[in-house]
């Protein structure tokens, strides 16, 4: 699953959740009956674990373009030595933990 | 970090945790109920009435109680649970409740009804002190929620009188 998917995923799981409770509860107590909301809730559950909680291809739509290795070898990474402010930021960031 | 385990984790605390709000919710709703439920008990005969050879007194009744508890249930009442209740006064006690007869009643359409009954449970005080004694008739009744609070209440029927002499 990608960033995106997981976004997606998360989200999906909250609203449908929340939506089939509200609808179970308007349901059941307009009927008058318990048992009602229960088993509308319950379908609801499962309908939502079956959408949101198994890797479905919709989920990884948004590749990680991960960089070419002959890329990052073009593009060193900056020495220590060389002081400058970003060095020094990640410096006092090793200290704080 | 986001894998099926953690997914399922997380839909099911967060379904739970919605439950619980629902029936917490469901329970709240019961407040919106103001029921009015109505019951009357004719004592038809004190069958006999005496006193027992540990001196305690014992009396046996032939009633009918008539109610009509509809108006207690709501959608989420799982059951009433009824009992009449004798109370007096006595010098020793300000207090005295003897349980007559009791009920369970399952659902709405049961909840109106009719019965024509002796007392379940044996009417005796502790002591001598029924003769000519004047007591009152309660039907007590809880309301036993699917989910949440109980509640009880009672209708009290007052001037009921047992004879001077036991017979």
């Amino acid at each position: 699953m990608d960033w995106q998917g997981q976004k997606l995923a998360e989200q999906l799981m909250q609203i449908m959740l929340v939506a089939f409770a509200v609808v179970a509860f308007l349901t059941g107590y307009l009927m008058n009956s318990f048992q009602t909301m229960l088993l509308i809730y319950a379908s609801g559950v499962l309908l939502t674990t079956l959408i949101t909680v198994p890797n479905w291809p919709f989920f990884n739509r948004n590749h990680l373009k991960w960089l070419d290795p002959s890329e990052a070898d073009r593009h060193p990474k900056p020495q220590i030595s060389s002081t400058n402010t970003g060095s020094k930021k990640k410096s006092s960031k090793q200290h704080q933990k | 970090m986001h894998s099926f385990g953690h997914r399922a984790n997380a839909l099911l605390t967060f379904a739970l945790t919605i439950l619980a709000l629902m029936c917490a919710m469901a329970s709240f709703s019961d407040n919106f109920n103001s029921p009015s439920p109505t019951a009357d008990v004719q004592v038809l005969n004190i069958n006999w009435f005496q006193k027992q050879p540990n001196g305690n007194d014992e009396v046996s009744l032939t009633f009918n109680i008539s109610a009509d508890l509809q108006s207690l249930f709501t959608w989420n009442t799982k059951q009433v649970f009824v009992f009449l209740a004798a109370e007096y006064e006595t010098p020793k006690n300000s207090m005295n409740q003897v349980s007559l007869w009791d009920g369970i009643i399952p659902s709405k359409e049961h909840a109106k009804f009719w019965i024509h009954t002796t007392n379940k449970y044996r009417f005796t005080d502790q002591g001598s002190n029924l003769r000519g004694k004047e007591f009152n008739l309660s039907l007590h009744w809880h309301v036993m929620p699917k989910t949440g609070k109980m509640f009880a209440d009672k209708i009290v029927m007052s001037g009921f009188r047992l004879p001077e002499e036991y017979r």
